[in-house]
């Protein structure tokens, strides 16, 4: 009932929807970077939206299935490969005991996703299985997963068949691109921006650098400035917060970012397109677009009725 | 004090799943006392959806759960509204500020030039000796203003301006776990190694983070904090 580790990977890590309730302890979220990719594929497996699942990221790890295994790919593709034979994303596929799955190269998109019928075992910390790299706890021993490393399903699959007709429809499928525009709503200080720096900042195309990571993406553009140099006051931040640094760039906040931080906050991506952003890579571009709450409410709302329809359907499926 | 200061706030959107309620823009005893008494009344007092609460030094940040706040109230065209308004409505409630119980935490470190790496240049800096040093930081009792930076980071203030040092030029790679570090007027504990700035000033043998642990912080937002002199 488990999976061993052939190859560990440059960055694989065991993670759910985040660490939700410990905030105020200064304990961050954590997570999987594009949570619509994990929602997908757990909710098409019949798991737990919040089930643990791998991220990998790029050169990836190479799985051996110890035992036969019902699971499913999302996020970005990586040309998976299952005992050579090529594999979709966003679809159930059976592992017979033995079967090895390979990634072979990435094109777009930076993290895909490994979910297990019925989840792996994972002991939950603070109420999450998700790894907190920085603090070391959580998921497979607070780091991340290397060569010999195995990790246990939480049941063993019965009934394989009746699974496999369940299919998630195009239109709840994250378009990712190394170049997207993403939706903002604005941040705290946006107004602070002088008026040619509002301007820039959203006609730009900014680049992501190579000092990027989980914790956050640092992009390059044009250096922005604002009208008001007051320092400010330590205060929450949130997955997805843009940020101001004092040499003009701007920093998304990801995943691992910190509970708070003093820098302005002048614009937020909005969730639903959040996974976009996730899934860019060191040189990947983005620009942003302005949108009221209203509408980043209502694109959240549509998202979470025909993830509901999903699950519905699933469900459907297989009773009839 | 500044009295003025109960109805003068501001709420901003942080992302269409969280608001911010600011109460201040500076940082008072009283603000952060204010920041708490509406944190605990959400507490007590939850509306369906809201998912956690982070106080901060003069802002109180809610997180929430879009679908469920929509589909349980309705008079307002968006969630961000409904909350503001559930906001609004507890901080009518709250003319006087909540009284709580405030814990007194008494933390050991130890000065030694091994656990102290920035103590000789702070010392120099405020020109004192190492002795008076700890004198000035030890008599004070500090607040905990807020949790952050690392899980258990307290950040607690204020130290006497005598013993005030900047944060480092340029930040360590790695700082011991268990640091006592000032920055500014601020102190706070390192709860696990990890790169930072400020001056590092002592060492405490206290796990201040644990999170298999029932309660997994020692320090928590409100709290009174007294450090002594310890050798270990």
């Amino acid at each position: 009932m488990s999976i061993i580790f052939k190859k560990g990977g440059i960055l694989t890590t065991l993670q759910d929807l985040g660490r939700k309730g410990f905030r105020s302890l200064g304990v961050n979220p954590t997570g999987a970077m594009d949570e619509t990719a994990v929602r997908l594929i757990n909710v098409l497996l019949e798991n737990n939206e919040n089930e643990a699942v791998l991220e990998i990221h790029f050169p990836p790890s190479e799985i051996l299935f110890e035992k036969d295994a019902v699971f499913a790919l999302g996020g970005a593709d990586f040309n998976a490969e299952l005992n050579s034979e090529k594999i979709e994303n966003w679809k159930i596929h059976f592992a017979e005991r033995k079967s090895v799955l390979k990634f072979n190269r990435k094109n777009v998109g930076n993290r895909t996703y490994l979910s297990v019928k019925n989840g792996f075992r994972v002991e939950k910390i603070l109420g999450s299985a998700g790894t907190n790299l920085a603090a070391k706890f959580g998921g497979f021993d607070g780091g991340k997963l290397q060569i010999g490393d195995r990790i246990f399903f939480n049941s063993e699959i019965q009934n394989k068949n009746s699974l496999f007709s369940a299919s998630i429809s195009n239109d709840l499928i994250p378009i990712y691109s190394k170049f997207p525009t993403v939706r903002i709503m604005s941040g705290a200080e946006f107004e602070n921006l002088t008026d040619s720096s509002r301007q820039s900042f959203l006609d730009m195309d900014f680049t992501i650098t190579q000092n990027s990571n989980r914790m956050g993406f640092r992009l390059k553009g044009e250096p922005l400035d604002t009208t008001n140099k007051k320092e400010l006051v330590s205060s929450a931040v949130n997955f997805g917060t843009i940020q101001l640094l004092p040499d003009g760039q701007v920093i998304i906040l990801m995943a691992d970012h910190q509970t708070s931080g003093g820098y302005p906050r002048i614009a937020n991506v909005i969730s639903s397109d959040l996974p976009l952003a996730a899934q860019l890579g060191a040189n990947d571009k983005i620009s942003f677009h302005l949108v009221s709450i209203q509408e980043a409410e209502n694109l959240l709302l549509d998202f979470e009725k025909n993830l509901n329809l999903l699950k519905i359907g699933v469900i459907l499926r297989k009773t009839s | 004090m500044k009295k003025n200061n109960v109805n003068n706030f501001r709420i901003f959107p942080l992302g269409e799943n969280a608001l911010t309620i600011e109460l201040a823009d500076y940082i008072s005893s009283e603000v952060n006392h204010r920041v708490i008494s509406i944190a605990n009344y959400f507490e007590e007092n939850p509306f369906p959806g809201l998912i956690e609460m982070v106080p901060a030094y003069s802002s109180l940040t809610l997180f929430y759960n879009v679908y469920v706040v929509k589909h349980t109230f309705s008079e307002f065209p968006t969630v961000f509204e409904t909350v503001k308004h559930l906001v609004e409505n507890s901080l009518s409630n709250l003319t006087d500020v909540v009284s709580f119980n405030q814990r007194l935490i008494k933390i050991p470190v130890n000065f030694n030039p091994q656990s102290a790496p920035d103590l000789e240049f702070v010392t120099k800096l405020n020109g004192l000796n190492r002795k008076q040093f700890i004198n000035i930081f030890t008599s004070r009792i500090y607040r905990v203003y807020m949790l952050g930076f690392l899980p258990g980071f307290a950040y607690m203030g204020e130290i006497d301006e005598k013993i005030a040092a900047p944060r480092k030029d340029t930040p360590r790679t790695e700082v011991t776990k268990g640091s006592v570090g000032i920055a500014g007027t601020q102190t706070g504990i390192y709860p696990l190694e990890s790169p930072g700035g400020w001056q590092i000033i002592g060492k405490t043998n206290l796990e201040m983070f644990d999170p298999k642990a029932e309660n997994p912080c020692i320090l928590s937002v409100g709290d009174s904090v007294k450090f002594y002199e310890h050798h270990f």
